[in-house]
Protein backbone atom coordinates (compact mmCIF):
# COMPACT_ATOMS: atom_id res chain seq x y z
CA UNK A 1 0.00 0.00 0.00
CA UNK A 2 1.44 2.73 -1.44
CA UNK A 3 1.94 6.48 0.23
CA UNK A 4 -0.17 8.71 -1.87
CA UNK A 5 1.02 12.18 -3.39
CA UNK A 6 -1.44 14.22 -0.74
CA UNK A 7 -0.50 12.38 1.95
CA UNK A 8 3.56 13.15 1.52
CA UNK A 9 2.22 16.63 0.79
CA UNK A 10 0.71 17.08 4.03
CA UNK A 11 3.76 15.14 5.53
CA UNK A 12 5.62 18.01 3.95
CA UNK A 13 3.58 20.70 5.19
CA UNK A 14 3.71 19.42 8.51
CA UNK A 15 8.09 19.04 8.22
CA UNK A 16 7.85 22.54 6.38
CA UNK A 17 9.72 21.05 3.59
CA UNK A 18 9.50 21.98 0.12
CA UNK A 19 8.98 18.83 -2.41
CA UNK A 20 8.61 19.09 -6.06
CA UNK A 21 6.71 16.75 -8.16
CA UNK A 22 9.83 14.64 -9.41
CA UNK A 23 11.11 14.63 -5.24
CA UNK A 24 7.72 13.24 -4.54
CA UNK A 25 8.28 10.15 -6.62
CA UNK A 26 11.39 9.46 -4.53
CA UNK A 27 10.49 10.07 -1.41
CA UNK A 28 7.46 8.00 -1.69
CA UNK A 29 9.46 4.79 -2.37
CA UNK A 30 11.75 5.83 0.25
CA UNK A 31 9.25 6.05 2.57
CA UNK A 32 7.40 3.40 1.59
CA UNK A 33 10.12 1.54 2.29
CA UNK A 34 10.39 2.64 5.92
CA UNK A 35 6.87 2.21 6.52
CA UNK A 36 7.20 -1.49 5.25
CA UNK A 37 9.87 -2.50 8.05
CA UNK A 38 7.53 -0.74 10.47
CA UNK A 39 5.02 -3.10 9.48
CA UNK A 40 6.95 -5.82 10.26
CA UNK A 41 7.85 -4.02 13.50
CA UNK A 42 4.06 -3.72 14.04
CA UNK A 43 3.70 -7.95 12.84
CA UNK A 44 5.44 -8.47 16.72
CA UNK A 45 3.12 -9.57 19.28
CA UNK A 46 3.61 -6.95 22.00
CA UNK A 47 0.93 -8.18 24.23
CA UNK A 48 2.69 -7.71 27.94
CA UNK A 49 5.13 -5.79 26.79
CA UNK A 50 5.38 -2.37 28.49
CA UNK A 51 5.94 0.72 26.50
CA UNK A 52 9.50 1.79 26.28
CA UNK A 53 10.16 5.30 26.92
CA UNK A 54 13.81 5.16 26.55
CA UNK A 55 16.48 2.61 24.41
CA UNK A 56 18.69 3.44 28.08
CA UNK A 57 17.88 1.42 30.61
CA UNK A 58 18.63 4.38 32.92
CA UNK A 59 17.04 7.48 34.90
CA UNK A 60 16.84 10.71 34.92
CA UNK A 61 19.47 12.90 36.76
CA UNK A 62 17.74 15.69 38.58
CA UNK A 63 19.49 19.25 38.61
CA UNK A 64 19.17 21.41 41.91
CA UNK A 65 17.04 24.39 41.33
CA UNK A 66 20.23 27.08 40.47
CA UNK A 67 20.95 29.96 38.04
CA UNK A 68 24.58 29.60 36.73
CA UNK A 69 26.00 32.87 35.18
CA UNK A 70 25.04 31.89 31.70
CA UNK A 71 27.17 33.12 28.03
CA UNK A 72 26.07 36.27 27.05
CA UNK A 73 23.44 36.79 24.71
CA UNK A 74 26.00 38.47 22.42
CA UNK A 75 27.84 35.68 22.94
CA UNK A 76 25.34 33.47 22.19
CA UNK A 77 23.45 35.34 19.12
CA UNK A 78 26.46 35.62 17.31
CA UNK A 79 25.62 33.28 14.54
CA UNK A 80 22.15 34.56 14.13
CA UNK A 81 21.43 35.64 10.68
CA UNK A 82 19.92 38.86 11.82
CA UNK A 83 19.38 40.23 15.44
CA UNK A 84 18.96 43.99 16.35
CA UNK A 85 17.75 45.66 19.97
CA UNK A 86 18.50 42.12 21.82
CA UNK A 87 16.10 40.18 19.63
CA UNK A 88 16.37 37.94 17.32
CA UNK A 89 14.92 38.48 13.74
CA UNK A 90 12.75 36.22 11.53
CA UNK A 91 10.43 37.05 8.63
CA UNK A 92 7.44 38.34 9.46
CA UNK A 93 5.05 35.59 10.75
CA UNK A 94 1.38 36.78 12.30
CA UNK A 95 -1.01 33.87 13.69
CA UNK B 1 -41.01 26.43 18.81
CA UNK B 2 -42.44 28.25 21.76
CA UNK B 3 -39.37 27.61 24.34
CA UNK B 4 -37.06 30.31 25.16
CA UNK B 5 -33.97 30.97 22.69
CA UNK B 6 -31.18 29.57 25.13
CA UNK B 7 -34.06 27.78 27.46
CA UNK B 8 -33.51 24.02 28.29
CA UNK B 9 -29.81 23.89 27.20
CA UNK B 10 -26.87 22.85 29.33
CA UNK B 11 -23.44 24.29 29.27
CA UNK B 12 -20.48 21.75 29.63
CA UNK B 13 -16.80 23.42 30.46
CA UNK B 14 -13.67 22.13 30.44
CA UNK B 15 -10.70 23.99 31.20
CA UNK B 16 -7.21 23.59 30.71
CA UNK B 17 -4.70 26.09 33.61
CA UNK B 18 -1.36 26.70 32.69
CA UNK B 19 0.21 27.60 36.76
CA UNK B 20 3.95 28.93 35.85
CA UNK B 21 5.97 27.75 38.54
CA UNK B 22 8.18 29.75 41.00
CA UNK B 23 11.45 27.82 40.15
CA UNK B 24 14.75 30.40 40.12
CA UNK B 25 15.61 28.16 37.04
CA UNK B 26 13.83 26.88 33.91
CA UNK B 27 12.87 23.63 33.50
CA UNK B 28 15.70 22.28 31.30
CA UNK B 29 18.21 24.31 31.90
CA UNK B 30 20.06 26.46 34.30
CA UNK B 31 19.45 29.93 33.01
CA UNK B 32 17.37 32.90 35.08
CA UNK B 33 13.39 32.82 35.33
CA UNK B 34 12.71 36.55 35.68
CA UNK B 35 10.16 38.35 34.46
CA UNK B 36 10.58 41.78 32.64
CA UNK B 37 14.90 41.32 31.55
CA UNK B 38 16.17 42.77 28.59
CA UNK B 39 15.75 40.33 25.58
CA UNK B 40 17.32 37.09 25.50
CA UNK B 41 19.61 37.75 28.79
CA UNK B 42 17.30 35.15 30.66
CA UNK B 43 17.88 32.61 27.49
CA UNK B 44 20.65 29.59 27.96
CA UNK B 45 22.49 27.76 24.77
CA UNK B 46 19.66 25.25 25.40
CA UNK B 47 16.73 27.51 25.66
CA UNK B 48 17.76 29.09 22.41
CA UNK B 49 18.17 25.16 21.21
CA UNK B 50 22.01 25.45 19.92
CA UNK B 51 22.83 22.40 18.53
CA UNK B 52 24.99 20.26 20.91
CA UNK B 53 23.05 21.22 23.67
CA UNK B 54 21.16 18.47 25.85
CA UNK B 55 18.27 19.92 28.41
CA UNK B 56 18.67 18.67 32.53
CA UNK B 57 15.34 17.98 34.44
CA UNK B 58 14.58 21.29 37.72
CA UNK B 59 14.39 18.86 40.08
CA UNK B 60 12.41 21.72 41.78
CA UNK B 61 9.74 21.80 39.19
CA UNK B 62 9.20 18.18 39.73
CA UNK B 63 8.86 18.52 43.31
CA UNK B 64 6.40 21.43 42.87
CA UNK B 65 4.48 19.10 40.83
CA UNK B 66 3.78 16.40 42.90
CA UNK B 67 3.37 18.69 45.80
CA UNK B 68 0.31 20.05 44.14
CA UNK B 69 -1.02 16.53 42.82
CA UNK B 70 -0.83 14.93 46.36
CA UNK B 71 -2.64 18.59 47.67
CA UNK B 72 -5.31 17.67 44.91
CA UNK B 73 -5.63 14.24 46.17
CA UNK B 74 -3.99 13.02 43.37
CA UNK B 75 -2.71 9.82 42.12
CA UNK B 76 1.93 10.75 41.94
CA UNK B 77 3.07 8.80 38.77
CA UNK B 78 5.94 6.81 40.09
CA UNK B 79 7.73 6.73 36.37
CA UNK B 80 7.15 10.27 34.18
CA UNK B 81 8.43 10.64 30.55
CA UNK B 82 8.17 14.21 28.66
CA UNK B 83 7.22 13.68 24.88
CA UNK B 84 7.83 16.08 22.24
CA UNK B 85 4.81 17.89 20.85
CA UNK B 86 6.11 18.88 17.14
CA UNK B 87 4.86 22.31 15.59
CA UNK B 88 6.60 25.38 14.15
CA UNK B 89 6.55 28.89 15.04
CA UNK B 90 9.75 31.01 15.73
CA UNK B 91 9.43 31.28 19.13
CA UNK B 92 10.04 27.76 19.77
CA UNK B 93 13.59 27.35 18.34
CA UNK B 94 13.75 23.35 18.78
CA UNK B 95 10.84 22.90 16.60
CA UNK B 96 8.91 21.08 19.43
CA UNK B 97 7.99 21.51 23.02
CA UNK B 98 9.29 19.24 25.60
CA UNK B 99 5.73 18.19 27.13
CA UNK B 100 4.18 15.22 28.93
CA UNK B 101 1.62 13.41 27.55
CA UNK B 102 1.26 9.56 28.29
CA UNK B 103 2.77 9.63 31.99
CA UNK B 104 2.31 12.99 33.48
CA UNK B 105 3.49 13.46 36.55
CA UNK B 106 0.05 13.98 38.19
CA UNK B 107 -2.44 11.58 37.39
CA UNK B 108 -5.85 12.21 38.00
CA UNK B 109 -6.96 14.00 41.30
CA UNK B 110 -9.97 16.30 42.39
CA UNK B 111 -10.67 19.73 43.87
CA UNK B 112 -14.31 21.04 45.68
CA UNK B 113 -15.76 24.04 44.53
CA UNK B 114 -18.71 26.20 46.55
CA UNK B 115 -21.49 26.86 44.35
CA UNK B 116 -23.29 30.01 44.17
CA UNK B 117 -26.61 28.63 45.77
CA UNK B 118 -24.61 27.04 48.37
CA UNK B 119 -23.46 23.54 48.75
CA UNK B 120 -20.23 22.13 47.23
CA UNK B 121 -19.41 20.28 43.97
CA UNK B 122 -16.20 17.87 43.55
CA UNK B 123 -14.38 18.82 40.12
CA UNK B 124 -12.58 15.83 38.69
CA UNK B 125 -9.04 16.78 37.41
CA UNK B 126 -7.94 14.42 35.13
CA UNK B 127 -4.28 15.33 35.29
CA UNK B 128 -1.37 17.41 35.73
CA UNK B 129 1.69 17.54 33.19
CA UNK B 130 5.14 20.03 33.00
CA UNK B 131 5.85 21.22 30.35
CA UNK B 132 7.92 23.99 29.04
CA UNK B 133 7.01 27.64 28.06
CA UNK B 134 7.67 29.00 24.44
CA UNK B 135 9.45 32.78 24.12
CA UNK B 136 7.34 35.73 22.92
CA UNK B 137 7.31 36.98 19.10
CA UNK B 138 6.90 40.89 18.83
CA UNK B 139 5.40 41.62 15.22
CA UNK B 140 5.39 45.64 15.96
CA UNK B 141 9.21 47.13 15.66
CA UNK B 142 10.70 45.86 12.51
CA UNK B 143 9.13 46.45 9.21
CA UNK B 144 8.62 42.94 7.53
CA UNK B 145 10.24 40.88 10.45
CA UNK B 146 9.41 39.60 13.62
CA UNK B 147 11.64 40.42 16.57
CA UNK B 148 11.98 37.39 18.99
CA UNK B 149 12.89 37.05 22.97
CA UNK B 150 13.59 33.13 24.31
CA UNK B 151 13.57 34.85 27.75
CA UNK B 152 10.79 33.26 28.68
CA UNK B 153 11.22 29.80 26.86
CA UNK B 154 11.80 27.15 29.00
CA UNK B 155 10.06 28.42 32.05
CA UNK B 156 8.20 25.54 33.83
CA UNK B 157 4.55 25.53 33.61
CA UNK B 158 2.32 23.16 35.12
CA UNK B 159 -0.43 22.10 32.89
CA UNK B 160 -3.76 21.30 35.09
CA UNK B 161 -6.17 19.50 33.03
CA UNK B 162 -10.17 19.29 34.37
CA UNK B 163 -12.75 17.00 33.06
CA UNK B 164 -15.69 18.95 31.76
CA UNK B 165 -18.01 18.55 35.21
CA UNK B 166 -18.44 22.20 35.14
CA UNK B 167 -21.44 23.93 33.82
CA UNK B 168 -21.29 27.94 33.85
CA UNK B 169 -19.04 30.93 33.73
CA UNK B 170 -19.15 31.54 37.66
CA UNK B 171 -18.10 27.70 38.34
CA UNK B 172 -15.07 27.89 36.14
CA UNK B 173 -14.62 31.03 37.56
CA UNK B 174 -14.84 29.27 40.96
CA UNK B 175 -12.02 26.00 39.93
CA UNK B 176 -10.03 28.69 38.77
CA UNK B 177 -9.88 30.89 42.43
CA UNK B 178 -9.42 27.45 44.23
CA UNK B 179 -6.45 26.77 41.76
CA UNK B 180 -4.97 30.33 42.34
CA UNK B 181 -4.96 29.81 45.86
CA UNK B 182 -3.72 26.52 46.22
CA UNK B 183 -0.83 27.33 44.11
CA UNK B 184 -0.13 30.49 46.08
CA UNK B 185 -0.41 28.27 49.31
CA UNK B 186 1.78 25.82 48.31
CA UNK B 187 3.92 28.68 46.71
CA UNK B 188 4.63 26.46 43.65
CA UNK B 189 3.46 30.17 42.01
CA UNK B 190 3.63 33.97 42.30
CA UNK B 191 0.01 33.59 40.43
CA UNK B 192 0.93 37.03 39.66
CA UNK B 193 -2.04 36.74 36.64
CA UNK B 194 -1.01 40.23 35.33
CA UNK B 195 2.20 38.67 34.53
CA UNK B 196 0.71 35.72 33.24
CA UNK B 197 1.48 33.74 35.93
CA UNK B 198 -1.73 31.48 35.00
CA UNK B 199 -3.56 31.51 31.88
CA UNK B 200 -6.27 29.09 31.00
CA UNK B 201 -7.83 27.51 27.70
CA UNK B 202 -11.87 27.03 28.03
CA UNK B 203 -13.77 24.15 26.23
CA UNK B 204 -17.38 24.69 25.67
CA UNK B 205 -19.78 22.76 24.38
CA UNK B 206 -23.77 22.61 25.09
CA UNK B 207 -26.51 19.77 24.93
CA UNK B 208 -30.29 19.38 25.77
CA UNK B 209 -30.51 19.52 29.70
CA UNK B 210 -30.96 16.17 30.74
CA UNK B 211 -28.89 14.76 27.82
CA UNK B 212 -25.66 12.94 28.91
CA UNK B 213 -23.67 12.52 25.35
CA UNK B 214 -21.34 15.82 25.20
CA UNK B 215 -22.21 18.55 21.80
CA UNK B 216 -19.34 19.06 19.98
CA UNK B 217 -16.81 21.74 22.04
CA UNK B 218 -14.73 24.71 21.05
CA UNK B 219 -11.31 25.93 22.41
CA UNK B 220 -10.87 29.60 23.83
CA UNK B 221 -7.27 29.69 24.50
CA UNK B 222 -4.71 31.94 26.55
CA UNK B 223 -7.31 33.75 28.74
CA UNK B 224 -5.87 35.51 31.04
CA UNK B 225 -8.19 36.79 33.72
CA UNK B 226 -11.04 35.68 35.86
CA UNK B 227 -13.42 38.23 34.11
CA UNK B 228 -12.66 37.54 30.63
CA UNK B 229 -12.95 33.73 31.28
CA UNK B 230 -16.28 34.17 32.49
CA UNK B 231 -17.31 36.36 29.63
CA UNK B 232 -16.16 34.45 27.13
CA UNK B 233 -17.69 31.34 28.23
CA UNK B 234 -21.29 32.90 28.63
CA UNK B 235 -21.17 34.68 25.00
CA UNK B 236 -19.23 31.25 23.19
CA UNK B 237 -22.59 29.51 25.42
CA UNK B 238 -24.72 31.93 23.63
CA UNK B 239 -23.65 31.50 20.13
CA UNK B 240 -23.47 28.02 20.19
CA UNK B 241 -27.14 27.61 21.60
CA UNK B 242 -28.44 30.32 19.29
CA UNK B 243 -26.58 28.65 16.41
CA UNK B 244 -28.49 25.37 16.67
CA UNK B 245 -31.64 26.88 17.52
CA UNK B 246 -31.52 28.19 14.13
CA UNK B 247 -30.33 24.52 13.14
CA UNK B 248 -26.96 24.93 12.53
CA UNK B 249 -24.03 23.23 13.68
CA UNK B 250 -21.21 23.48 15.94
CA UNK B 251 -18.01 22.93 14.27
CA UNK B 252 -15.02 21.78 16.73
CA UNK B 253 -12.69 24.61 16.20
CA UNK B 254 -10.30 26.75 18.12
CA UNK B 255 -11.76 30.54 18.79
CA UNK B 256 -9.81 33.76 20.00
CA UNK B 257 -11.65 35.87 22.47
CA UNK B 258 -11.65 39.47 21.94
CA UNK B 259 -11.84 41.02 25.28
CA UNK B 260 -12.46 44.25 23.73
CA UNK B 261 -15.40 43.54 21.29
CA UNK B 262 -16.11 40.75 24.07
CA UNK B 263 -16.63 38.37 21.19
CA UNK B 264 -14.85 35.12 20.24
CA UNK B 265 -13.86 34.54 16.41
CA UNK B 266 -12.63 31.39 14.59
CA UNK B 267 -8.74 31.24 14.32
CA UNK B 268 -7.12 32.24 10.74
CA UNK B 269 -5.16 29.46 9.16
CA UNK B 270 -5.77 26.62 11.25
CA UNK B 271 -7.64 24.69 8.31
CA UNK B 272 -5.23 21.90 8.54
CA UNK B 273 -6.08 19.98 11.94
CA UNK B 274 -3.45 19.80 14.37
CA UNK B 275 -0.60 16.88 14.11
CA UNK B 276 1.72 17.26 16.68
CA UNK B 277 3.34 13.93 16.11
CA UNK B 278 4.47 13.17 19.59
CA UNK B 279 6.70 10.67 20.73
CA UNK B 280 9.36 10.08 23.32
CA UNK B 281 11.74 12.97 24.02
CA UNK B 282 15.18 11.09 22.96
CA UNK B 283 17.15 13.37 25.08
CA UNK B 284 15.47 12.62 28.65
CA UNK B 285 15.41 9.86 30.30
CA UNK B 286 12.28 8.41 32.24
CA UNK B 287 12.04 10.66 35.80
CA UNK B 288 11.58 8.51 38.67
CA UNK B 289 9.31 9.69 41.84
CA UNK B 290 10.49 7.20 44.90
CA UNK B 291 8.57 7.18 47.62
CA UNK B 292 11.01 9.54 50.33
CA UNK B 293 10.49 11.98 47.37
CA UNK B 294 6.28 12.17 47.76
CA UNK B 295 6.98 11.38 51.66
CA UNK B 296 8.89 14.49 52.47
CA UNK B 297 6.38 16.65 50.41
CA UNK B 298 3.57 14.93 51.75
CA UNK B 299 5.43 16.37 55.57
CA UNK B 300 5.70 19.86 54.36
CA UNK B 301 2.38 20.23 52.65
CA UNK B 302 1.15 23.61 54.41
CA UNK B 303 -2.20 24.24 55.58
CA UNK B 304 -4.28 24.40 52.54
CA UNK B 305 -7.43 27.27 51.67
CA UNK B 306 -10.28 24.94 53.37
CA UNK B 307 -8.62 24.44 56.26
CA UNK B 308 -7.68 27.93 56.64
CA UNK B 309 -11.16 29.46 56.50
CA UNK B 310 -12.26 27.23 59.23
CA UNK B 311 -9.39 28.18 61.55
CA UNK B 312 -10.14 31.65 60.84
CA UNK B 313 -13.21 31.35 61.84
CA UNK B 314 -13.09 29.65 64.89
CA UNK B 315 -10.44 31.13 65.61
CA UNK B 316 -11.26 35.05 64.95
CA UNK B 317 -15.14 34.45 65.05
CA UNK B 318 -15.10 35.58 61.03
CA UNK B 319 -18.14 34.97 58.98
CA UNK B 320 -17.67 32.58 55.84
CA UNK B 321 -17.28 35.51 53.29
CA UNK B 322 -14.65 37.43 55.51
CA UNK B 323 -12.74 34.59 55.96
CA UNK B 324 -13.29 33.33 52.26
CA UNK B 325 -12.36 36.81 51.41
CA UNK B 326 -8.96 36.46 53.51
CA UNK B 327 -8.17 32.99 52.60
CA UNK B 328 -7.83 33.63 48.43
CA UNK B 329 -3.90 34.17 48.62
CA UNK B 330 -1.89 32.65 51.09
CA UNK B 331 -0.15 36.72 51.45
CA UNK B 332 -3.70 38.04 52.66
CA UNK B 333 -3.72 35.47 55.37
CA UNK B 334 -0.43 36.15 56.57
CA UNK B 335 -0.82 39.84 56.75
CA UNK B 336 -4.58 39.33 58.41
CA UNK B 337 -2.94 37.04 61.28
CA UNK B 338 0.02 39.73 61.82
CA UNK B 339 -2.71 42.51 62.14
CA UNK B 340 -4.75 40.66 64.28
CA UNK B 341 -1.80 39.67 66.76
CA UNK B 342 -0.76 43.37 66.90
CA UNK B 343 -4.21 44.79 67.33
CA UNK B 344 -5.83 41.64 69.03
CA UNK B 345 -9.06 42.07 67.62
CA UNK B 346 -9.57 39.60 64.61
CA UNK B 347 -13.04 40.62 63.09
CA UNK B 348 -11.66 44.71 63.05
CA UNK B 349 -8.50 43.40 61.67
CA UNK B 350 -11.04 41.87 59.02
CA UNK B 351 -12.59 44.21 58.34
CA UNK B 352 -9.91 46.59 57.96
CA UNK B 353 -7.83 44.54 55.10
CA UNK B 354 -11.30 43.48 53.61
CA UNK B 355 -12.11 46.61 53.51
CA UNK B 356 -9.51 49.56 53.62
CA UNK B 357 -6.97 47.93 52.35
CA UNK B 358 -8.32 46.14 49.69
CA UNK B 359 -10.15 49.04 48.04
CA UNK B 360 -6.58 50.96 48.40
CA UNK B 361 -5.31 48.15 46.62
CA UNK B 362 -7.71 47.72 44.14
CA UNK B 363 -7.40 51.44 43.26
CA UNK B 364 -4.22 51.37 42.36
CA UNK B 365 -4.12 47.96 40.73
CA UNK B 366 -1.44 47.15 43.67
CA UNK B 367 -0.27 43.53 45.15
CA UNK B 368 0.18 42.87 48.70
CA UNK B 369 3.66 42.48 48.82
CA UNK B 370 4.21 46.00 47.75
CA UNK B 371 2.14 47.84 50.00
CA UNK B 372 3.66 50.35 51.83
CA UNK B 373 1.35 50.23 55.24
CA UNK B 374 3.03 47.28 56.84
CA UNK B 375 0.74 44.92 58.76
CA UNK B 376 2.44 45.95 62.00
CA UNK B 377 1.50 49.51 61.25
CA UNK B 378 -2.36 48.33 60.59
CA UNK B 379 -2.58 46.74 63.85
CA UNK B 380 -1.16 49.93 65.71
CA UNK B 381 -4.00 52.42 63.78
CA UNK B 382 -6.53 49.73 64.63
CA UNK B 383 -5.03 49.44 68.39
CA UNK B 384 -5.43 53.24 68.25
CA UNK B 385 -9.05 52.60 67.64
CA UNK B 386 -9.76 50.06 70.39
CA UNK B 387 -7.72 52.58 72.86
CA UNK B 388 -10.17 55.60 72.10
CA UNK B 389 -7.52 57.57 70.78
CA UNK B 390 -8.94 57.70 67.25
CA UNK B 391 -12.61 57.68 65.91
CA UNK B 392 -12.76 55.39 63.19
CA UNK B 393 -13.64 57.99 60.88
CA UNK B 394 -10.29 59.78 61.76
CA UNK B 395 -8.99 56.34 61.51
CA UNK B 396 -9.21 56.41 57.60
CA UNK B 397 -7.91 59.79 57.44
CA UNK B 398 -4.68 58.76 59.33
CA UNK B 399 -4.58 55.32 56.85
CA UNK B 400 -4.63 57.48 53.96
CA UNK B 401 -1.73 59.11 55.33
CA UNK B 402 0.19 55.95 55.89
CA UNK B 403 -0.78 54.56 52.27
CA UNK B 404 0.79 58.25 51.28
CA UNK B 405 4.26 57.28 53.02
CA UNK B 406 3.63 60.09 55.35
CA UNK B 407 4.81 58.13 58.35
CA UNK B 408 3.83 55.96 61.13
CA UNK B 409 0.26 56.24 63.31
CA UNK B 410 0.94 57.97 66.01
CA UNK B 411 3.75 60.26 64.00
CA UNK B 412 0.71 61.37 61.80
CA UNK B 413 -1.67 61.45 64.77
CA UNK B 414 0.75 63.81 66.25
CA UNK B 415 1.52 65.70 63.34
CA UNK B 416 -2.47 66.09 61.76
CA UNK B 417 -3.24 67.56 65.73
CA UNK B 418 -5.60 64.04 65.30
CA UNK B 419 -5.46 62.88 69.26
CA UNK B 420 -8.63 62.73 70.17
CA UNK B 421 -9.97 65.23 73.05
CA UNK B 422 -11.04 63.22 76.02
CA UNK B 423 -10.00 65.78 78.71
CA UNK B 424 -13.34 66.48 80.46
CA UNK B 425 -12.85 69.98 81.03
CA UNK B 426 -12.59 70.70 77.57
CA UNK B 427 -15.30 68.70 76.48
CA UNK B 428 -17.66 70.22 79.15
CA UNK B 429 -16.82 73.59 77.33
CA UNK B 430 -18.10 72.34 74.05
CA UNK B 431 -20.70 71.28 75.35
CA UNK B 432 -22.07 74.14 77.07
CA UNK B 433 -21.20 76.09 74.42
CA UNK B 434 -23.72 73.83 72.06
CA UNK B 435 -26.50 74.24 74.75
CA UNK B 436 -25.67 77.80 74.91
CA UNK B 437 -26.37 78.32 71.07
CA UNK B 438 -29.17 75.81 70.09
CA UNK B 439 -31.67 77.39 73.26
CA UNK B 440 -34.55 76.50 71.79
CA UNK B 441 -33.16 72.99 70.22
CA UNK B 442 -32.98 72.33 74.27
CA UNK B 443 -36.13 73.31 75.00
CA UNK B 444 -37.73 70.78 72.59
CA UNK B 445 -35.90 68.28 74.17
CA UNK B 446 -36.80 69.17 77.73
CA UNK B 447 -40.62 68.77 76.58
CA UNK B 448 -40.47 65.89 74.14
CA UNK B 449 -41.37 62.47 75.61
CA UNK B 450 -38.60 59.86 76.58
CA UNK B 451 -38.78 57.68 72.85
CA UNK B 452 -38.18 60.36 71.42
CA UNK B 453 -35.53 61.79 72.74
CA UNK B 454 -32.37 59.51 71.30
CA UNK B 455 -32.94 61.08 67.88
CA UNK B 456 -32.89 64.54 69.79
CA UNK B 457 -29.60 64.11 71.57
CA UNK B 458 -27.59 63.18 67.71
CA UNK B 459 -28.58 66.90 67.38
CA UNK B 460 -26.52 67.73 70.31
CA UNK B 461 -24.02 65.39 69.78
CA UNK B 462 -23.37 66.06 66.30
CA UNK B 463 -22.97 70.20 67.02
CA UNK B 464 -20.32 69.17 69.52
CA UNK B 465 -18.47 67.05 67.30
CA UNK B 466 -18.24 69.56 64.72
CA UNK B 467 -17.21 72.35 67.08
CA UNK B 468 -14.40 69.90 67.90
CA UNK B 469 -13.64 68.96 64.47
CA UNK B 470 -14.67 65.33 64.71
CA UNK B 471 -11.45 64.94 67.73
CA UNK B 472 -13.64 65.23 70.61
CA UNK B 473 -14.83 61.54 72.31
CA UNK B 474 -17.80 60.89 71.45
CA UNK B 475 -18.57 58.55 74.16
CA UNK B 476 -17.88 61.07 76.77
CA UNK B 477 -19.63 64.31 75.14
CA UNK B 478 -22.58 61.87 75.13
CA UNK B 479 -22.69 61.42 78.86
CA UNK B 480 -22.19 65.20 79.50
CA UNK B 481 -24.91 65.95 77.25
CA UNK B 482 -27.23 63.73 79.05
CA UNK B 483 -25.95 64.71 82.20
CA UNK B 484 -27.02 68.50 81.71
CA UNK B 485 -30.09 68.06 79.30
Amino acid sequence: MALQPDEIARLARLAHIQVTAEECGTLTERLDAVLDMVRQLQACDTAGVEPLAHPLDAVQELRPDAVADAESPETLMRNAPAAAAGLFLVPRVLD
Amino acid sequence: MSRAVGAGWETVIGLEVHVQLATRSKLFSDAAVEFGQPPNVCASAIDMALPGTLPSVNENAIRMAVRFGLAIDAQINRRSVFERKNYFYPDLPKGYQTTQLAAPVVGAGRLRIALAGGGEREVRIHHAHLEEDAGKSLHEEFPGASGIDLNRAGTPLLEIVCEPDLRSGPEAVALLRQIHALATYLEISDGDMSQGSMRCDVNVSVRPAGDSALGTRTEMKNLNSFRFVERAIEGEAARQIALIEEGGKVVQETRLYDSEANLSRPMRGKEMAHDYRYFPCPDLLPVIIDEAFIAAERDALPELPAACRERLMREHGLSVDAANLLTAERATVDYFEQVAAVCSAGKMAANWVNGELAAQLNKTGGRLADCPVSAAELGRLIARILDGSLSGKLAKTVFADMWAGRGGVDAIIAARGLQQVRDSGAIEALVDKVLAENAAQVENYRTARPEKRGKMLGFFVGQAMKLSGGKAAPGEVNRLLREKL
